[in-house]
């Protein structure tokens, strides 16, 4: 693999316009890259699903050279309808259109970051990979006292131009004093095989308020994963919401350093799963100072041959009294040949904190399915009412009522 | 005036923990295997225990395998590498040379240090109705009631005894729960085992009494190594007890032992450990690795298998007492309660696989830490995919004493099966300062509060304990926490 990096990379600094500092850069995490490779369950992190032996299996030829010089066509078919939004589109990785058409464009900036030093402190190899190869990095800032009137959905779409290609995107976010960033990820792929490797990374300034909804609905062949750094100030608050259903393979990761006081995180999750499908939710959140709160709640709807997995760590520092953490996990296994596995942890080091998580995992009740069936449903339309229920628990958790909305009819709950 | 009085119990306090009550010596001339770990020294042990040939084989086995192996890292508790040249194998008693056949003939000095452990052996023959079994440094020996458990079959003696005389059980069940192709601590243990107890149930019986080993580290400088083998056949029901203590010394000192339970067909064993290693001094300094592995399997149908463990000592504990819950309806359980105070540090939790349908498994862990300790519950419920209708309860609590220590809990939950429930539960608290209040307002001291509220946060564990256990136990968390407070 290391001859195929190297020679991909060659490729990607002749074909682009990189000075040679940058080049330099890029040179030292594909270097990192090479001799760490892709994790494997050797790794703690990665010991439920192990991504090296899931590429291995699935793309046996991946390519880590991206074409970024053609432009492709937007399909406007494909964009949500029914609810006005500012849109940044990516088609194949590459960036067609940014958009903030609703908003005062004074108090937003967009940087490119490009020539920076863009280095991550951060034990993962698919970092370095991300940093090796990205085109472009851009910064979007919102500025102090600034709340977006409406929300912002990044697409994230392939086309069929590209097949087993390894794609890297990167974004920075930085919200200012006292503003507010409603921003929807939306994925549309209907390639096959492509490894799709996202680095967001949030950096949130006192008062300031980051809701993110993760949307990977639609059935796909692709393999993501998608890692998101988040730095709180004081009293800011940050909400995630992850609907993980689409892809063959998904592993979000989420990094929540609580640096400033009051400061809270929640995160609520949807593992929806079918055939051969393995996704994966890894969450760390570490409490740093006093009076910080944080909320998980994730469950999982697992079909034939799927299994999900659910790691969450809570960590307190010794500093940090008065913490509040809690995280719950639930699964449904509905057949014979699903897997559920979960590592709710917790390390704590003060001791007037209040930390407790739970995890359950079973089949569908019985009790309830015949109370619904002696009501004259019959057994599928019971089925799908159980499982209805039990996924609308954590939608119910998003705090957005429109988005909340969207995010019913995309799944398709009733209320 | 509260100042005042703080300071005087805190004083007191230190003057109590200089003293942990086991930690006196015996004099005592041993015979000692030469330092180090290689060929020669395996066969020097097999050769003085005059093992027979496969005994042997078994041990270079394990040998030859260990060299491929390396100590496991992934643990919590990080400790300074251990030379595995410069400690001694073996260590027994000279008088134990050639051993003696009833109490009465036992070394003098060895009888006072089990008076002074609490175990009086002549006594507890006569009195209070448990066999007991005491291994001193690396030997058994001796082995209290021998003639009431032959009347009904029921074998209990010292490993080395048995390999001499039921070669035939000891070959047909050694290494099958813990193959000596397991973990570095175990395939070392494989490998230079000194002694341990032997305990066979024969079909149907019920032990008619509690059996218990009593372990004792005693010289310097060695590593103890037992084995203890429980084989409960059909039908039958033991329960055995073990407890540890070991001198004050400045080293560390290590202690792998490995635990192999063998269930039969609706049999039930029920293992108590009350753990009290001498824990070093309340700088850190000194007390005992202990690295044990204890894993049971629930072979036959409807067998039960339940590990209670009370930790109280050690420098560093680091075990897993498991069950593999291989014949249909068959039960593991798991109550722990780990106390850690000054510089301890314990790793410790449980394994539960499932692999027969019907199978239920209940683990219940209380951690306590104080002072600059660091404790984690690290657990496993594996339900594999043709383990139908099994389940699972997983409690673990959590208290913590200061913000200098710490408390980590990291349960691996597998679940394969869908006709099979797993439910984990998991919380982290303080004493609160009203239950405090309470407590003092009714006239106990801040010391006898905390143990009040402790022994009650442990109480769904201590029940499950014996009796004369139980008792003992209680008293061990209240001294345990002793200086904690205030």
């Amino acid at each position: 693999m290391s001859d195929q990096l190297q020679s991909d990379f060659d490729r990607l600094v002749k074909t682009s316009k990189f000075s040679s500092e940058e080049i330099e850069f890029k040179k030292n995490f594909l270097n990192n890259f090479i001799k760490n490779g892709f994790p494997n369950r050797k790794q703690e992190d990665w010991k439920f699903l192990d991504i090296s032996q899931i590429i291995k299996k699935n793309i046996s030829d991946l390519s880590f050279f991206n074409d970024y010089s053609q432009s492709n066509k937007i399909d406007s078919s494909v964009l949500v309808d029914g609810l006005e939004h500012n849109k940044i589109i990516f088609i194949n990785g590459k960036v067609e259109k940014i958009d903030f058409n609703f908003e005062d464009q004074n108090k937003i900036e967009i940087i490119d970051e490009t020539k920076k030093d863009i280095s991550f402190d951060y034990e993962n190899s698919l970092i370095d990979l991300n940093s090796a190869f990205i085109d472009k990095i851009f910064k979007i800032l919102i500025k102090k006292n600034y709340a977006l009137k409406k929300p912002l959905i990044i697409y994230h779409l392939t086309n069929d131009r590209i097949k087993s290609t390894n794609i890297n995107l990167r974004l920075d976010f930085e919200l200012g004093e006292n503003s507010c960033l409603k921003l929807i990820d939306y994925f549309v792929n209907t390639t096959a095989k492509n490894f799709i490797n996202i680095f967001y990374n949030f950096n949130l300034e006192k008062d300031s308020i980051l809701k993110n909804y993760k949307i990977d609905k639609f059935r796909n062949n692709d393999l993501k994963y998608f890692f998101n750094n988040i730095e709180q100030d004081n009293n800011s608050i940050s909400e995630t919401f992850i609907l993980s259903a689409g892809s063959d393979y998904f592993k979000n990761e989420i990094n929540c350093n609580l640096n400033g006081e009051y400061s809270s995180a929640f995160i609520n999750g949807i593992f929806s799963l079918k055939e051969n499908q393995q996704h994966e939710i890894r969450t760390t959140i570490n409490h740093l100072v006093e009076n910080t709160k944080s909320y998980q709640l994730i469950k999982s709807v697992l079909g034939k041959n799927s299994k999900s997995a659910y790691q969450g760590r809570i960590f307190v520092n010794s500093k940090a009294q008065k913490t509040d953490g809690y995280q719950l996990s639930k699964a449904i296994l509905l057949d014979e040949t699903s897997e559920f596995n979960a590592k709710p942890e917790l390390e704590i080091y003060a001791d007037d904190v209040k930390c407790s998580h739970g995890s359950a995992s079973g089949s569908l009740d019985e009790n309830s399915i015949f109370y619904l069936m002696s009501r004259g449903l019959n057994y599928q339309q019971s089925k799908k009412l159980l499982i209805n229920g039990f996924l609308m628990d954590v939608v119910e958790k998003i705090t957005d009522v429109e988005i909340k909305n969207l995010i019913t009819n995309i799944i398709g709950l009733k209320q | 005036m509260r100042e005042e009085f703080k300071m005087d119990t805190r004083e007191k306090d230190i003057e109590k923990l200089k003293d942990y009550k086991y930690g006196f010596t015996t004099d005592i001339e041993n015979t000692r295997a030469p330092k180090g770990l290689n060929e020669d020294v395996i066969k020097f042990i097999s050769n003085i225990k005059k093992e027979p040939k496969w005994m042997l084989d078994f041990r270079l086995k394990a040998y030859e395998r260990l060299k491929l192996l390396k100590e496991p890292n992934w643990q919590k508790p990080k400790y300074p590498k251990i030379d595995y040249q410069d400690l001694y194998y073996y260590s027994a008693p000279k008088s134990m040379k050639d051993k003696p056949k009833s109490l009465d003939e036992l070394d003098p000095k060895l009888l006072e240090t089990y008076k002074k452990l609490g175990i009086p052996l002549q006594e507890q023959a006569r009195l209070n109705g448990i066999a007991v079994d005491a291994v001193f440094d690396s030997v058994s020996v001796a082995t209290t009631f021998k003639g009431e458990l032959t009347k009904h079959g029921i074998i209990f003696c010292s490993m080395s005894e048995a390999i001499q005389k039921h070669p035939d059980l000891v070959k047909k069940y050694l290494g099958t729960v813990i193959p000596i192709t397991d973990h570095f601590f175990a395939t070392l243990n494989s490998a230079v085992f000194t002694d341990g107890s032997f305990v066979y149930i024969p079909e149907g019986v019920k032990c008619p009494m509690e059996l218990s080993t009593y372990f004792r580290i005693n010289a310097s400088e060695t590593g103890q190594f037992e084995r203890t083998l429980i084989i409960a056949d059909r039908g039958s029901y033991v329960s055995y007890l073990e407890g540890c203590t070991a001198p004050m010394r400045d080293e560390n000192q290590l202690h792998a032992a490995n635990v192999e339970l063998i269930a039969l067909d609706d049999a039930e064993i029920k293992y108590s450990t009350v753990q009290n290693w001498y824990p070093g001094d309340e700088n850190g300094k000194g007390g005992i690795y202990n690295f044990v592995t204890k894993r049971g399997l629930c072979k036959g149908k409807n067998s039960k298998i339940s590990w209670t463990q009370v930790e109280t000592g050690s420098a560093i504990t680091w075990k897993y007492p498991s069950c593999i819950l291989k014949g249909d309806n068959s039960i593991g359980e798991f109550y722990s309660i780990a106390i850690t105070n000054n510089h301890q540090k314990a790793d410790t939790g449980t394994k539960m696989i499932h692999l027969g349908n019907n199978t239920k498994s209940k683990i219940i862990s209380k951690g306590i830490s104080a002072g600059f300790s660091d404790m984690t519950y690290r657990g496993l419920v594996d339900i594999n995919s043709k383990a139908k209708n099994s389940s699972n309860y997983t409690q673990c609590d959590s208290l913590l004493m200061g913000n200098k220590c710490g408390a980590h809990t990291v349960p691996y939950i597998k679940n394969k099966n869908f006709d099979s429930n797993i439910a984990h539960e998991a919380t982290t608290s303080k004493i609160s300062e009203e239950q405090l209040h309470y407590c003092q307002q009714r006239g106990l001291n801040p010391e006898e509060a905390v143990g009040l509220i402790v022994n009650g946060f442990c109480k769904e564990v201590l029940q499950q304990l014996p009796m004369e256990f139980a008792v003992e136990a209680q008293k061990l968390v209240g001294i345990s926490l002793e200086g904690s407070v205030g």
